[in-house]
């Protein structure tokens, strides 16, 4: 705490923090989030898991056996990251049931339990059903195909919902980077759940299947870079906060794998390293942009410009209409 | 609440007195003007209507050109200072001023630096006043404590001119005397501009007269000075000038201390005191009962004190009860005796040349809190015994192994022979009893909750102590033990640890009958036949009727604005003192406005919202027949009835050590030269030369310039005095978490301080290290053309114990005493800053005795006290 | 399990809009901070009450503020603002000083985003209309923190052994003492009544009243904050007289509830869920043909 009293305040070295930084010593007028790293990890898995659901429904119905199979334990895979780390994060994890006590559409924390909460068996009888060959003769693993295809179609039916929602997660706090990017951010992390799904499908299947998931890297990839893109320059005093040093490391990393995934994609039809190597920059610009948007958030909370000039600039157009 | 204008001077009301500072803010509201005089913008500041910067030790010229003002522009409430003043008393024509004599006044002796007072006295008084020889004595015991005032010896002979035309009436001297305070001498002086002084004297006289009053709010800003006493007469004058004392949101507010600081000098802790301010009596001057009385009330004069021998006698009986009587002057000769100053810093200096063995310390921590560290500590280092009751260990307990002085190796733990014995005091909360607050007012506190382990109550301490001594004493024939052997010590004991009864202690104090055993209803009733006792003659009535006055509890809401039920005020429940100045001589309210006794024809008794301060049945028109003394003497339009002559002093004939009137000296360590008169500062004052107690060079002395800048401590609301109690409480910690000094963005750029850095602060005493804060709360004076920088630290850190630890502002302080009372001059000195921590170990001593060297503090004795002209010839 | 009802835009009486039949008149606090004297007796007052472990013993530098901001172990906060001003009187080119403290606290807000985000129901709001954590409940999710627009509510992470560590923490409006009809402790101890208690329509008149006493008197700084039903959070339940502008004090001028705007964050995550499912069905038929 006082450690950033100090900091803040070495910039005045010498005398008290001048009245005209309206501020109070440059402090934050808002508290940043108390997220750990696993947070960052969650936007990610969550999307990735969303992304491979999709992908894997898609190509259960279309016959790609291989691509469905890496797609579903992938999701399988995500998902439980995810869960685990929502649940590490949390200030007392043994009381993470707390969170199925209400059912608040006000709350998006609320609603992505409740979605992760239906998702997840759905997720997990598929990815369940691709482990049959492991498993003894039976009625069970004669009959979970099916069941895996329905779990696997229902999966992929919450999946976009699994991918968005977490945008509005973000979207949904005071922070200004992410309040005010609100009409965008779902854009970004859908684009986002698109290349890391597509990226699992790029490494996990082979040449013959994996058609879709590249039409996917290149669809979530634009997707991912032209939202991106909108928070960096559109968003005004905001769009400050996601060409700040940090944030903007990890976006320009994020366009840059994105965009050569995409390309890797396109062009390693014919090359399986290549595919793979496409779909790993795929998942690790992924990872690049998720990171990017939520440090953005960090430096918006932290400095009490991004809160106060748009409020201040708001209250006096009123006032001067 | 009551007031229209509130002058808040000496005193950081809002920051040490926060409960207290509602009523301020409730004044505020009702739209009263509130002006805060001090070195530094406090939080008291910030709520003020006016701020006004002032130099360090410079009150009296600022005071002084308020009273110039008044006086040139005939602002004063003439028929109240006509009527109720010495204004118009004329004064003996060998009175020479300090106008006159640089600085000094009639009858100064530069040997003993001492005055004659005859020749303050009143015209045909001359012989009343004391010589130099038992102003001397006075200064040695701090006798202006004692009975408030010895008065003269007059009655209703004094020479008065009413018109004040006379040259030598107190109002024409009065007005000689601050001519030369004029506002640009004020702003050459104390720095403050000469349009501010203006203002606040135009605001103070605007809200004061017979619509309006002014309150003048002080405390230890103002009284630890060399002429600490002198600060507050120059305000006493102005609030008699003005017409606001005895007036409802007049009068002048001596914020006290700690709690129940009040009550440690009515029933005392003082050396020189006994309860209800009787003087302790002296083993040359008062050897017989009735030179101890006469000296008390002065012969036949009149006023209240005409009761000392009933007071007296009450008191004796209280404490020897049967051992008591007549022909043994009520066992007068059981009192100790004092011999000269036994203040608490002569008995350090002492302690430090082995002539005091033991010490009992309660509910005081001096190594921290105390002037002078380092002294404190040396001496406490050299007792055979020491005795700390207190809540934690505090640094008092502990300098022997973690004072600063073991680092510098001057206390070397295994080799200190003092044996300390910590003993778990009582807290206020486990015990009940009472506090005597600031307006006198008596509050009884239950106990809440019972004391944890060994903690006692000092009622316990004192009353097993006192049992254990006189069971060993038991028998002896030795007449020196008599006194122990015949106390009535047999106060009722309660509980498992046989704890003594405050309820019965507060009835002896209260006073009752011997025969009936009645609790007496007031001091009127203490007779001099010996058949009453009573503990505190001014105390009498708080167990009137037999019941605890002091806990009655009747909610504000439920009474009207004086709210006489709550708790019990001394004298006979006064809440305000000499109330019979809010009615006119005839005895009418001044105003509608500001009525508050007065006197009703009808019922033939004075009457009002108060218990009048005054025999209720006296009629306005009562004059003395000739020949009457006491309160008989008392005329019917003398309302300030403990004087000797029922006025308010403008001028002081007698009693005070330095002067019947204030004047501006410059405090003993200051880099300025007075600009006012020849004489530096207070001539009178006390002073211990002795080479561990040096002092910084000041005008006429050389390389002042060493010590360039003025210095001042006090408090924060954060903490408490040496911070025993606070800087162990993590809530409170937090707050202030560390030592610091407040300086200037000026004096920051000067000398290379950095905001948060360190700062190392030094004196010809030592030198301490603190954390800075540069605030634009202190700013450099303009004074006489060249500015001065003030610094300011809290005086709440020590070494040894506490969540939060640093040096202490008092180890920087010197021993030089106010002579009337024998107060610190702990508020202003000089010293230098200088970026960094001090060095550690000795390397810190010998930083400290280069400065001496540079300052020639050692080639610089005897000190050059008195350098006004006519002192000097 | 509970439901609660979604309530995207409060109304003035919070209490009754969180389904409480005719619930008390909902309480708050009108802090004057022109009558602060900065003692700070009502952070102790709340630490000593509510058992509020300390929060750290540093010097901060920042006036004679030295806790900060409010937080999980700080739940009142007085803040200190030294500010350079024309002297009065002197020379134009002097500098006096003006000094400004003021007692932050939870605003209690009429839309309390801390309370709408909360997923586990912790966050609760009373039926005196106030906004209270349940330790019992909260799992320390922590989003309710970023959700605060002033910066209020946070997780309480020392020390160590500490029986709400990893919980959010913040004023309850001494729901305790409120329930048992006494004051909460920081109004309570507050010497100046800088702070005052009561019911909020009592409040806002006396607010009203003060901040119209203040200008008639000259103070045209003087300002009311958090008492306009129509600003961001439908008006807050701590109200306070300011007498500079809000950011000054650390506060934001113009704060909006974060779930103001959710329906349109929602919809918009339709329509990007719906682009989803749309690039996944295009993938494949593509390949298709
Ligand atoms: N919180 C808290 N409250 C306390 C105490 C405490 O330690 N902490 N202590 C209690 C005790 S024991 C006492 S005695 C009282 C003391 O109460 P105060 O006297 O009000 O307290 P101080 O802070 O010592 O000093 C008062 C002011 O005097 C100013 N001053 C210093 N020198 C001069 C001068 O030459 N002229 C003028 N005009 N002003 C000057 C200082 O800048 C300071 O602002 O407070 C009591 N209350
Ligand atoms: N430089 C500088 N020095 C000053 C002053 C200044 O303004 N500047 N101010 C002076 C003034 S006004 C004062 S009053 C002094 C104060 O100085 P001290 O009286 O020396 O300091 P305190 O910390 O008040 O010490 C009181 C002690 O009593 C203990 N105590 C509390 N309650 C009880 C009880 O019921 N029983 C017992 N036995 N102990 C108890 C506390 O724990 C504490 O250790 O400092 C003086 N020194
Ligand atoms: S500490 Fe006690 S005496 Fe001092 S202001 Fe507070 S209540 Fe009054
Ligand atoms: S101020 Fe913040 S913590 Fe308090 S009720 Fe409003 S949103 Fe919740
Ligand atoms: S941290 Fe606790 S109170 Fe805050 S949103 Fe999560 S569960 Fe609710
Ligand atoms: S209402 Fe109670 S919990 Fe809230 S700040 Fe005041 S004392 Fe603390
Ligand atoms: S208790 Fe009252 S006066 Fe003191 S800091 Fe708090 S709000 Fe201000
Ligand atoms: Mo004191």
């Amino acid at each position: 705490m006082t450690d950033e009293a100090r900091a803040s305040d070495s910039g005045a070295a010498g005398e008290p923090a001048p009245d005209a930084s309206r501020s109070y010593y440059g402090r934050p007028v808002i508290k940043a989030p108390v997220w750990k790293h696993d947070i960052t990890a969650y936007l990610f898995t969550g999307g990735l898991a969303a992304g491979s659901s999709l992908l894997a429904a898609g190509a259960d119905l279309t016959g790609r056996h291989e691509l469905r199979r890496g797609c579903r334990l992938a999701s399988l895979a995500a998902l439980s990251a995810s869960t685990w780390f929502l649940i590490h994060d949390l200030g007392r994890p043994s009381r993470f049931a707390n969170m199925l006590r209400v059912f608040k559409p006000t709350s998006p924390m609320s609603m992505g339990t409740w979605i992760l909460a239906a998702y997840g068996p759905m997720a997990g009888l598929a990815a369940a059903s691709e482990v049959t060959g492991v498993l003894p003769a039976g009625v069970a693993s004669r009959a979970l195909p099916g069941v895996g295809r329905a779990a696997g179609v229902a999966a992929a039916g919450l999946a976009p919902l699994l991918g968005t929602y977490t945008a509005v997660l973000l979207a949904d706090t005071a922070v200004p980077a992410w309040h005010d990017a609100g009409r965008h951010l779902p854009f970004v992390f859908a684009g986002s759940a698109l290349a890391s799904g597509a990226g699992v499908g790029l490494l996990a299947a082979p040449l013959g299947q994996v058609g879709p998931a590249r039409r996917m890297a290149v669809a979530g990839a634009a997707a991912e870079l032209a939202a991106t893109s909108v928070l960096e320059h559109r968003l005004g005093l905001q769009s400050e906060a996601y060409r700040s040093a940090a944030p903007a490391r990890f976006l320009r990393l994020a366009r840059g794998l994105a965009a050569a995934g995409a390309v890797a994609a396109v062009t390693g039809r014919r090359s399986r390293v290549l595919s793979a190597l496409g779909g790993a920059a795929l998942l690790a610009g992924s990872i690049c942009t998720r990171c990017g948007v939520y440090q953005a958030g960090l430096v918006s909370a932290a400095d009490p410009r991004f809160t106060v000039l748009p409020q201040r600039q708001r209250l006096d157009a009123g006032q001067a209409r | 609440m009551n007031a229209d204008c509130i002058i808040i001077q000496g005193s950081n009301m809002a920051e040490a007195h926060p409960v207290g500072f509602q009523w301020v803010v409730e004044a505020k509201l009702r739209g009263a003007k509130v002006i805060h005089i001090d070195p530094r913008f406090t939080r008291t500041s910030a709520l003020a209507d006016t701020f006004v910067p002032i130099r360090a030790g410079t009150d009296i010229a600022f005071l002084g050109g308020v009273i110039n003002h008044v006086l040139s522009n005939d602002l004063d409430f003439r028929e109240y200072v006509v009527a109720y003043t010495n204004a118009a008393t004329i004064v003996s024509e060998r009175f020479a001023d300090t106008e006159d004599l640089d600085g000094l006044f009639s009858g100064f002796d530069p040997a003993s630096r001492t005055y004659d007072e005859s020749s303050w006295q009143y015209a045909g008084n001359e012989d009343a006043g004391g010589d130099s020889e038992e102003t001397g004595a006075r200064r040695q015991v701090a006798s202006a404590l004692q009975h408030e005032s010895h008065g003269p010896g007059i009655d209703s002979e004094v020479e008065r001119d009413e018109t004040l035309q006379h040259p030598r009436c107190v109002f024409q001297i009065l007005k000689r005397h601050f001519a030369r305070y004029t506002p640009e001498m004020v702003e050459r002086v104390c720095g403050v501009p000469a349009e501010q002084l203006l203002e606040v004297a135009k605001a103070w006289a605007a809200a004061s007269g017979r619509e309006r009053t002014t309150t003048l709010v002080y405390s230890v800003g103002w009284t630890q000075h060399s002429t600490g006493v002198q600060y507050i007469r120059t305000g006493t004058i102005l609030q008699l000038l003005l017409g606001n004392m005895g007036r409802p949101g007049g009068g002048i507010l001596a914020l006290r201390g700690h709690a129940s600081i009040q009550g440690s000098t009515d029933i005392p802790t003082l050396f020189n005191l006994l309860p209800g301010y009787l003087p302790m009596p002296h083993v040359a001057q008062h050897e017989r009962f009735d030179d101890w009385i006469g000296a008390i009330r002065h012969g036949d004069q009149k006023g209240f004190w005409g009761g000392a021998p009933a007071y007296a006698t009450s008191l004796l009986k209280a404490w020897w009860g049967d051992a008591a009587t007549v022909d043994n002057d009520f066992a007068y000769g059981y009192l100790p005796r004092i011999s000269g100053d036994h203040g608490t810093y002569r008995q350090v200096l002492d302690m430090i040349d082995g002539r005091i063995k033991g010490y009992f310390l309660l509910g005081q921590n001096p190594a921290v809190g105390s002037a002078h560290g380092k002294a404190q500590r040396l001496g406490m280092a050299n007792l055979d015994w020491l005795v700390v009751r207190d809540l934690f260990e505090i640094e008092s307990a502990t300098f022997w192994k973690d004072g600063p002085e073991v680092a510098t190796g001057e206390i070397v733990p295994e080799e200190c022979r003092t044996e300390v014995f910590l003993l778990p005091a009582a807290s206020h909360v486990e015990k009940e009893g009472t506090f005597t607050q600031t307006q006198r007012m008596l509050q009884w506190r239950e106990k809440a909750v019972e004391p944890p382990g060994d903690c006692r109550s000092e009622l316990w301490f004192f009353f097993h102590l006192g049992r254990l001594v006189r069971e060993r004493l038991a028998g002896s024939q030795d007449g020196r033990d008599r006194p122990l052997l015949d106390l009535t010590w047999d106060y009722p004991v309660h509980g498992r640890h046989d704890e003594p009864s405050a309820d019965a202690v507060l009835r002896e104090v209260n006073g009752f009958d011997l025969v009936t055993g009645r609790p007496l209803a007031s001091s009127g009733e203490l007779r001099a036949d010996g058949s009453t006792a009573g503990g505190c003659w001014i105390y009498t009535g708080v167990y009137a009727g037999g019941v605890n006055q002091a806990a009655r509890r009747r909610p504000g809401s439920e009474q009207d604005w004086v709210a006489a039920e709550w708790g019990w005020v001394w004298p006979a429940n006064r809440r305000i003192l000499y109330n019979r100045a809010s009615a006119d001589p005839e005895g009418r309210p001044w105003s509608e406005r500001k009525a508050y006794v007065w006197w009703d024809d009808e019922l033939g008794r004075w009457t009002g919202h108060d218990v009048p301060d005054f025999q209720v049945d006296k009629p306005p028109w009562y004059r003395p027949p000739p020949g009457a003394t006491g309160a008989e003497a008392l005329a019917g339009d003398d309302p300030f009835i403990m004087q000797g002559d029922g006025k308010g002093w403008l001028f002081v004939p007698t009693g005070l050590v330095d002067g019947p009137l204030p004047t501006h000296y410059e405090p003993a360590e200051s880099p300025l030269p007075n600009r006012l008169y020849g004489q530096q500062s207070n001539p009178t004052r006390v002073v211990y030369e002795r080479a561990d107690n040096p002092r910084n060079p000041s005008p006429p002395d050389e390389h002042r310039e060493v010590f360039p800048f003025v210095f001042t401590t006090s408090r924060l609301t954060e903490h408490h005095t040496s911070g025993a109690m606070s800087r162990t409480l993590g809530y409170l910690a937090e707050l202030q978490p560390a030592m610091f000094v407040e300086v200037s963005p000026a004096l920051a750029r000067e000398r290379g301080l950095e905001h948060l850095g360190w700062a190392t602060i030094v004196t010809a005493r030592s030198a301490i290290e603190a954390r800075v804060l540069v605030t634009d709360r202190l700013r450099p004076l303009r004074v006489d053309g060249r500015p001065v920088h003030q610094v300011w630290l809290p005086y709440h850190w020590g070494v040894g114990s506490g969540l939060t630890t640093g040096d202490s502002a008092n180890d920087l302080m010197g021993v030089s005493l106010d002579p009337n009372v024998l107060i610190q001059d702990s508020k202003v000195g000089t010293c230098d800053v200088q970026p960094g921590r001090r060095p550690t170990g000795p390397a810190l001593l010998d930083l400290v005795a280069g400065y001496r060297t540079r300052a020639g503090v050692a080639s610089m004795a005897p000190e050059r006290i008195v350098t006004a002209e006519q002192g000097r010839g | 399990m509970i439901t609660e009802r979604s309530r995207l835009l409060g109304s003035l009486d919070p209490a009754a809009g969180s389904g409480y039949v005719e619930p008390p008149p909902r309480v708050g606090f009108f802090t004057d901070t022109s009558i602060c004297i900065g003692c700070k007796a009502c952070e102790v007052a709340c630490k000593e009450w509510n058992g509020i472990p300390q929060d750290g013993i540093e010097l901060t530098g920042m006036s004679y503020d030295n806790s900060v901001g409010l937080g999980a172990s700080t739940w009142r906060h007085v803040a200190f603002i030294e500010q350079r001003v024309a002297a009065p009187g002197a020379g134009g080119d002097e500098t006096g000083v003006r000094w400004l403290m003021s007692s932050d606290v939870c605003k209690h807000c009429t839309s309390a985003a801390c309370l709408d985000v909360c997923p586990t129901g912790s966050l609760l709001r009373t039926e005196l209309g106030t906004v209270v954590v349940q330790d019992d409940i909260c799992n320390g999710c922590g989003y309710c923190i970023p959700a605060c627009p002033y910066g209020v509510i946070d997780q309480r992470r020392s020390p160590d052994g500490d029986r709400n560590v990893g919980l959010a923490q913040k004023c309850t409006l001494c729901y305790d003492r409120t329930g048992a009809g006494l004051e909460p402790a920081c109004a309570k101890a507050c010497p100046t009544d800088s702070i005052q208690f009561g019911s909020l329509d009592e409040l806002r008149k006396r607010a009203a009243g003060r901040v119209g006493a203040l200008r008639a008197a000259g103070v045209a700084d003087a300002r009311l904050y958090g008492e306009d039903p129509a600003d961001g959070v439908g008006g807050a339940g701590s109200l306070f007289l300011l007498l500079d502008d809000p950011e000054v004090y650390g506060l934001p001028p113009d704060p909006v509830c974060t779930t103001r705007d959710l329906p349109a964050m929602w919809r918009r995550a339709a329509v990007a869920a719906a682009t989803m499912a749309a690039v996944t069905a295009f993938a494949f038929l593509g390949s298709r043909s």
